[in-house]
């Protein structure tokens, strides 16, 4: 064993030795995606169901019953019943219900006329997400009641064109099989990041960065005794939330586990190297743990693709979600998950994420210590 | 009493100075979260805007083409690829090329001229982001029953008896920006805030400090406030900075008092720097303390109602929400923004982010003295 070897061996070993006398080093590692997945996975879910809907029948006839027996039996919504509008208007004031159906008396009178009869919807527009899928939802059980009722008069239906929708790689719309890979990308980023963020300004602050660059070891050796520790433990974190998803939340894992191991390293490397670069240039644990916060979570989270679609985002921030390390594992978690192994997606975004890591390692290395000021 | 005054207000100097003396430190305390207030508003947008998707058109009548052309125009679709062959329909949608394949088969024209059965539009769709396929289903479907009342209307045929009048309170035009943008000032006031309060003791801690700090005549009750009061400020500020960009850049209406909006963000900021002395004073590094205000902030988020609603989390996480302040100020910043909300609308809302603040201050101040190593 040469000189140079041993000497990264013992660089390695002195910081594991660190991991374990702060434990917040293996919290980061392990607890922290227990506890973020079990939280997104149990608690987040874009899927509406038993919206509450308020109901306003001023005459009750077949009719209006009919079409109000759509809301009472439909799994997305859960029905409550109102005398007046003014009663309806207080309980949406007050978020009770998240929108107001409306029959007037003249219903069933008009349904036989030449003009259609209104109904008149009424929905909370502060969220606008919630109230367009709400005013989908109250669409569908309109056209499911026009064409039940078409049937039973021995109508043609009056719709000249229908829809047939499908979807593929996630039949189901489950939320959580596309929330789940997405949240990997997100704690992965948060991983890397805080785990070596910390780690150079560390020893600025605490004075043995005068130590180390008084021994033998070089820079290159300094910096590779940081990276491969972290490296180790996270993707021990990786492997630990790839197996929660596949089986506790039962996320079909249709590609290979080694692509999805692979360009996990990739990312790995990409977000720990950026860990590297903040702490080498903050020097000072304050600002790298300010730093790491708010170039880690928040764009991971809104600018990764992972809730928010990019395609819909006004150019400048697309350019500048390519930034994002994130949103290049999201779109190879998302397709090796849901899709498969399509080379087609999986090359260009590893191939960034390749970049991404090189460029961070290679500037951490630029801008690393070799002498003291 | 007066003597206290002074001790607490040498202590506000000595806080201000170390939080702010440094170039980097006020530098990371301002321009970040400034930058992502842009960056961020742009960005996290439910509102679909020239998502790519592709068209395969089998059918060479005259409707058909008025049916693609209604999908292609702005502002939600935007036509990027062409299909001539069954296979290709694949290739676009695995590759990622595009989110959503509109298909008029051979029959279209036929089934809509004979109108003896709803002529069939296949709409397939990328489910790997399944939320944004949901909403670009809604999208469709409004086209496709638009198409269809006009053409009943051209051709005289029986309408629909019955129709939908949608109306939206509070944001007419369904704008997510204006759900979304507000939302971000409770988050970035709680990602500045929370790391400067967590890492506030712990670096003391870690440094050596804290123990003399405790040996001079401040109370803990006094060190406490003096702690707490720099991070107020400065979360304060930042907000009204925010909110003066959200109302003069974003021109999200304003509708409601300031008063009530300022008390909401005082007892915001007071609560989450409550939290995070709990943090700081739980742990002896910053890297705890860091690793600690992460696991607030990320669930704090999440479980906010920010990006998803809070309706649609299982019962017991709805519980879990009650502890978490961005929850109440969300429901104030929107209140007060976009319903008008006054004072005495959200003492609801007031009452438990001071509850909140109280509890863990008054933890804080307890474990000051506990933990002594």
């Amino acid at each position: 064993m040469n000189a140079a070897s041993q000497r990264l061996l013992g660089l390695i070993r002195k910081e594991f030795l660190q991991v374990l006398r702060d434990p917040s080093s293996l919290a980061i590692a392990f607890a922290m995606p227990v506890f973020l997945l079990l939280l997104f996975g149990y608690g987040v879910s874009l899927d509406a169901r038993h919206v509450p809907i308020g109901l306003v029948v001023e005459h009750v006839s077949p009719e209006s019953r009919s079409f109000s027996a759509g809301f009472d039996y439909s799994d997305y919504f859960q029905a409550h019943y109102f005398r007046d509008l003014r009663e309806a208007r207080q309980a949406l004031l007050s978020r009770k219900i998240n929108a107001i159906v409306h029959l007037q008396a003249d219903f069933e009178r008009r349904l036989n006329g030449s003009e259609p009869a209104p109904i008149q919807v009424i929905v909370n527009g502060v969220d606008a997400n919630t109230a367009r899928l709400t005013s989908g939802y109250v669409q569908g059980v309109w056209e499911a009641w026009l064409n039940a009722r078409a049937e039973w008069q021995g109508l043609t239906p009056v719709r000249a064109v229908q829809l047939e929708a499908r979807v593929w790689y996630n039949s189901g719309l489950r939320s959580r099989n596309f929330l789940v890979p997405g949240l990997i990308a997100v704690i992965m980023t948060l991983i890397g990041a805080l785990l070596t963020a910390l780690v150079m300004a560390r020893e600025w602050e605490r004075g043995t960065m005068e130590a180390l660059i008084s021994t033998p070891v070089s820079v290159r050796e300094v910096l590779l005794g940081k990276l491969i520790p972290y490296y180790l433990l996270g993707m021990g974190g990786m492997l630990l939330s790839i197996g929660m998803a596949v089986f506790l939340f039962q996320v079909p894992l249709v590609g290979s586990l080694w692509v999805l191991l692979l360009a996990g390293s990739l990312f790995l490397l990409a977000a720990l190297g950026m860990g590297l670069l903040i702490s080498i240039a903050a020097k000072n644990q304050f600002v790298a743990g300010q730093i790491a916060i708010v170039v880690t979570f928040l764009p991971a989270f809104i600018l990764s693709g992972f809730i928010f679609n990019i395609d819909s985002m006004p150019w400048p921030v697309q350019l500048f979600t390519h930034l994002v390390a994130a949103r290049y594992f999201v779109a190879i978690l998302q397709t090796v998950f849901l899709a498969g192994d399509i080379w087609e997606v999986i090359l260009p975004n590893a191939l960034a994420l390749l970049l991404m890591a090189l460029a961070f390692l290679a500037l951490a290395l630029w801008r690393a210590p070799r002498r003291l000021e | 009493m007066t003597s206290m005054w002074w001790r607490i207000q040498a202590l506000l100097i000595k806080e201000f100075l170390s939080l702010l003396k440094d170039k980097k430190s006020r530098f990371v305390l301002i321009v970040p979260p400034l930058v992502q207030l842009f960056v961020l508003s742009y960005a996290a947008t439910y509102d679909l805007n020239q998502l790519p998707i592709a068209i395969y058109n089998e059918d060479r009548g005259s409707a058909a083409r008025d049916l693609i052309a209604r999908f292609n125009g702005p502002p939600a679709f935007r036509e990027v690829l062409r299909i001539e062959r069954q296979a290709q329909i694949a290739e676009a949608l695995d590759g990622k090329q595009v989110l959503m394949v509109l298909h008029i088969g051979q029959q279209f024209s036929r089934d809509l001229l004979s109108s003896r059965q709803p002529a069939a539009v296949q709409i397939l769709l990328d489910g790997r982001d399944s939320n944004t396929a949901q909403i670009a289903l809604g999208y469709a479907r409004t086209v496709v029953s638009q198409f269809n009342s006009d053409w009943a209307h051209q051709h005289n045929q029986p309408g629909s008896p019955a129709e939908l009048r949608v109306r939206a309170w509070f944001n007419p035009n369904l704008e997510s920006r204006w759900f979304i943008v507000p939302g971000i000032v409770g988050l970035l006031t709680l990602v500045v805030t929370m790391t400067v309060a967590a890492l506030s003791v712990a670096r003391e801690r870690e440094q050596g400090t804290f123990d003399q700090l405790l040996v001079t005549p401040l109370t803990p009750a006094e060190i406490l406030i003096g702690k707490a009061i720099p991070g107020l400020i400065i979360g304060v500020v930042e907000a009204s900075f925010s909110i003066f960009m959200v109302v003069v850049w974003f021109q999200v209406p304003l509708l409601g008092s300031l008063a009530a909006l300022y008390i909401g963000i005082v007892l915001y900021v007071f609560s989450v720097i409550g939290a995070g002395l709990m943090i700081s004073s739980l742990s002896v590094t910053q890297q705890q303390g860091l690793l600690g205000g992460f696991l607030v902030i990320v669930p704090g988020v999440i479980l906010s109602g920010y990006a998803t609603p809070i309706e649609n989390m299982p019962e017991l996480v709805q519980h879990l929400t009650l502890v978490n302040p961005l929850r109440y100020f969300l429901i104030i910043i929107r209140g007060v923004f976009l319903e008008g909300l006054g004072v005495a609308d959200l003492v609801d809302q007031y009452w438990p982010l001071a509850l909140i603040g109280l509890f863990c201050l008054s933890c804080a101040g307890l474990l000051f003295r506990k933990r002594m190593y």
